[in-house]
């Protein structure tokens, strides 16, 4: 397990290397960012070379990635073209995100595999069609219309919550963009489960479970939901990472300053520093994520062993 | 029982999060009732793209903070433009080259520093010098001295300009290095305001938590979400605020900050949302205003490229301005947003200051048989085709290029006339456009520095001058201009301007399009409430309650 665990983080540094390094090209592509820094009027050539000077953009590519990555791993993660340091934005944004991915996973938890198991166990019944028919509308509607809707039906319709989250954005107030984000991801958790409770409840261990006259409600959460868990937990491990860089759409919808909203700002504005700071963590929890959920394997499935 | 027991926590904790948008909910806008002056507004914002020192923002963000927290030697009128002593007790000239400056005695930093001579001269040296690295650096360029402080190439050779002195505890010198008649009106601008030594002893601090002169002080700021400032009680000026405060939120959207507007969480928004121009009159009523600003769009040409700066060109620019259809366009697209315009200034300069109705003449007038004949006769358009380059990150640049397209493509009976080239991003589009890498027309913006005609010609179409993208170049209009900078006589100086735009007209150097207008929106709470020329709420004078 332990020497498992370490394979896998040291396998992490060439992903983690590329990946930056990709970033930082394609960010480069775009061309010359401190022509964009004086509005409608050009800055005079003297002020535009001393701010290149001051952002290392006078020095061939691969030798600003290659002080980018010096300064990375000593903490270090440049400046904003606004004066703020990079680590800054990333203090302010990233709980943000984080308060609203763990309520979006949660509610994809807690009803997606709710759902799942009742229309898993209960297939074909009015229950499970009707659940299957509102996933499916769900699915097909842009996050943006549910969030714009929600927001104008809950917030000035009906005054029961606030159209805008405030900056300190606590978790009472991310309950709605939470769900309006989790929307599209619960839908599959759903059917994901759905699909595999219904696999497994015709299996074996289950026949024999239930002949072994064990109550109904431990046989469905002892051995069939734990055994049908599996590709769900995979594909909720996989969505925290997704959750958290592509928020942009709810996170610009309900006024949340978390990390989509500073990625958004730093490509506009064609800020390296601030783009590829935030791709770099996002890379690290993506990574950390996909390690968590094979951990995971084995607690659920105790055949699967890491050697 | 793992599973359960998992089950029933989360269960609690959404429960428990439930609980507490319920109470989230009610919303805690602080605002005091009645019409007494200490309650505070709310109002929308957007994070200032550059650190908020005076002579390094320019855009309309920055500038509202700078223009609530510091007053300078000028202060532009809201409603005529005009630009009338603040600070400054005289401003004396013989020559139009060298100024006394008085002071005028009795104001004070909000940290209870005195306001000096030297608080002006060290503010200026500042934002001149070239290892500040600040972005309208060039605003002093008119300064005798500013070529040592801010060399084209190379290092700095001196530290401060030789063209200030101070004189005396509330007078010094400005010696400019040409005649400049229009020099004290220039001083309104955010850029020449002065700094308390706080600035220079704690950089960081002040940036953290700016300290100005003006009827606002600022209470806290947290960057990227929210500024909070409060009354100047100790404020000398006679524009002491009316309220007791302003709260600026950041928005990442403006059509979060009208939803928020529509709901009472916010007071004010002074960039209503295009899509919302619609509704704006039954939801708001009278509380809504959208009135000329000192911005013009127009249509700029590479005059660099040999195709487009050829005998017969000035017919095809103008047979293009002829095929658009500005009034359709500023209808239908911009729900009357924007104005059609009539000349290479704007409106909000007045007849006194320099705008001319109708200076343009036919030449602005949609008239499609004349347009024909006028591009067939000038030799039909380059390549046959025009492309117009726009970026396409921000504004609804798409939606009226594709419009003016439009339009030409009608007027010229052919589809294929005109086509938008967008571009990806502002940067990558003001690169392009100020390395002369565009190939046919580019849309081009012009938000005036300060309310003077020479503000809205000599930047944009002076010979090499800062925002001359497409590299026109007329030594008629560039004599007109220096004649026009050199007179003492306002009027007269204002007339020679007319006559210099007059060439911009005969010559087409830009097409122009429309005036913009700024807009603002607020709730029940607030009465009073103005824009002025810069499009900016004059916070100072809102009323709460």
């Amino acid at each position: 397990m332990g020497r498992y665990v370490v394979r896998r983080l040291v396998q992490m540094v060439p992903v983690f290397i590329g990946s930056t390094l990709l970033i930082f090209l394609m960010v480069n592509v775009m061309g010359d960012p401190v022509a964009g820094l004086c509005g409608d009027r050009s800055c005079d050539a003297a002020t535009a070379a001393q701010l290149k000077k001051e952002f290392g953009l006078d020095q061939p590519v691969w030798q600003q990635y290659l002080t980018y990555m010096g300064n990375v791993f000593t903490g270090d993660f440049g400046t904003a073209f606004n004066g703020q340091e990079v680590t800054e934005l990333m203090s302010t944004a990233f709980p943000v995100t984080i308060r609203l991915t763990v309520v979006a996973i949660l509610f994809e938890v807690v009803i997606g595999i709710t759902l799942g198991v009742l229309t898993g166990l209960r297939r074909g019944r009015p229950v499970d069609t009707g659940v299957l028919l509102i996933t499916l509308v769900v699915i097909s509607v842009p996050t943006f219309v549910t969030g714009l809707l929600l927001q104008l039906l809950l917030g000035v319709e009906r005054d029961w919550i606030r159209p805008s989250v405030s900056s300190e954005a606590p978790f009472g107030e991310l309950i709605v963009p939470g769900l309006v984000l989790a929307s599209v991801s619960l839908a599959y958790v759903t059917r994901l489960t759905r699909t595999s409770i219904a696999e497994n409840r015709r299996s074996d261990y289950v026949r024999t479970a239930i002949a072994k006259g064990l109550p109904r409600h431990r046989v469905v959460t002892r051995h069939l939901l734990r055994n049908s868990l599996i590709p769900v937990v995979t594909f909720i491990g996989a969505d925290i990472g997704f959750l958290m860089g592509g928020a942009i759409v709810t996170e610009r919808i309900f006024n949340i300053h978390g990390v989509g909203y500073q990625l958004y700002q730093g490509i506009l504005r064609q800020n390296t520093q601030t783009v590829v700071g935030f791709v770099t963590v996002l890379v690290l929890v993506f990574l950390l994520c996909n390690l968590v959920v094979d951990l995971l394997y084995a607690v659920l499935d105790p055949r699967i062993r890491y050697a | 029982m793992r599973g359960a027991t998992n089950a029933g926590w989360a269960a609690c904790a959404v429960a428990v999060a439930l609980a507490a948008t319920a109470c989230g909910g009610g919303g805690d806008s602080g605002g005091g009732s009645g019409g007494d002056g200490g309650a505070v507004l709310s109002s929308s914002w957007t994070d200032p793209q550059n650190p908020l020192e005076p002579a390094n923002t320019n855009e309309v963000q920055g500038g509202k903070v700078l223009s609530m927290i510091f007053r300078g030697l000028k202060q532009y009128d809201p409603k005529t433009g005009e630009a009338e002593d603040m600070l400054a007790e005289r401003i004396e000239t013989s020559d139009s080259r060298n100024y006394t400056v008085t002071v005028k005695d009795g104001w004070t930093f909000s940290d209870g520093e005195k306001v000096t001579a030297k608080s002006f001269v060290d503010a200026w040296n500042y934002g001149a010098s070239l290892r500040n690295n600040q972005k309208n650096a060039y605003f002093f360029s008119y300064i005798e001295g500013y070529d040592q402080v801010h060399p084209a190439k190379g290092e700095q050779s001196a530290e401060t300009m030789s063209g200030l002195k101070v004189t005396g505890e509330r007078t010094f010198t400005v010696r400019l290095s040409q005649k400049f008649s229009s020099f004290p009106d220039t001083l309104g601008y955010n850029a020449f305001v002065p700094l308390p030594r706080a600035f220079y002893d704690d950089h960081d601090g002040w940036l953290a938590k700016p300290v100005g002169n003006g009827p606002y002080a600022v209470e806290s700021y947290t960057k990227g979400s929210e500024m909070r400032l409060t009354k100047w009680d100790a404020y000398p000026g006679e524009d002491a605020a009316l309220n007791g405060g302003v709260t600026l939120k950041v928005y990442t959207d403006n059509n979060t900050a009208y939803t928020d507007l529509m709901a009472g969480n916010l007071d004010l928004v002074d960039d209503v949302p295009a899509q919302q121009l619609k509704n704006v009159a039954n939801d708001l009523g009278d509380r809504y205003l959208n009135t000329p600003a000192g911005i013009i769009q127009t249509l700029a040409f590479p005059f660099y490229d040999k195709n487009w700066n050829k005998a017969g060109s000035v017919k095809v620019r103008k047979g293009l301005s002829r095929a658009i259809n500005r009034e359709q366009i500023t209808d239908t697209i911009f729900q009357k947003t924007r104005t059609p315009a009539t000349d290479w200034t704007s409106p909000v300069l007045g007849a006194d200051g320099g705008y001319k109705e109708g200076l343009c003449g036919e030449w602005c007038q949609y008239d499609a048989a004349a347009a024909k004949k006028l591009i067939k006769e000038g030799g039909g358009l380059p390549g046959g085709q025009v492309k117009i380059t726009y970026n396409a990150d921000t504004g609804s640049h798409k939606l009226w290029v594709d419009a003016v397209c439009n339009s030409i493509n009608n007027a010229l009976d052919n589809d294929r006339a005109c086509v938008g080239n967008p571009i990806g991003t502002f940067a990558d589009f003001r690169s392009k456009s100020t390395t002369q890498k565009l190939a046919g027309p580019f849309r081009a913006g012009w938000q005036m520095d300060y309310p003077l005609t020479q503000n809205f010609l000599q930047p944009l179409y002076y010979t090499d001058a800062s925002s001359n993208d497409g590299k026109w170049s007329n030594e008629e209009f560039d004599k007109l201009v220096d004649e026009a900078n050199a007179e003492t006589d306002p009027a007269r100086a204002v007339e020679t301007f007319q006559k210099a735009e007059a060439v911009v007209r005969d010559n087409m150097a830009a097409i122009p399009l429309w005036y913009q207008n700024g807009s603002a929106g607020w709730s029940e709470r607030l009465s009073n409430v103005a824009l002025n020329p810069f499009s900016v709420p004059v916070y100072d004078q809102i009323k709460v309650g």
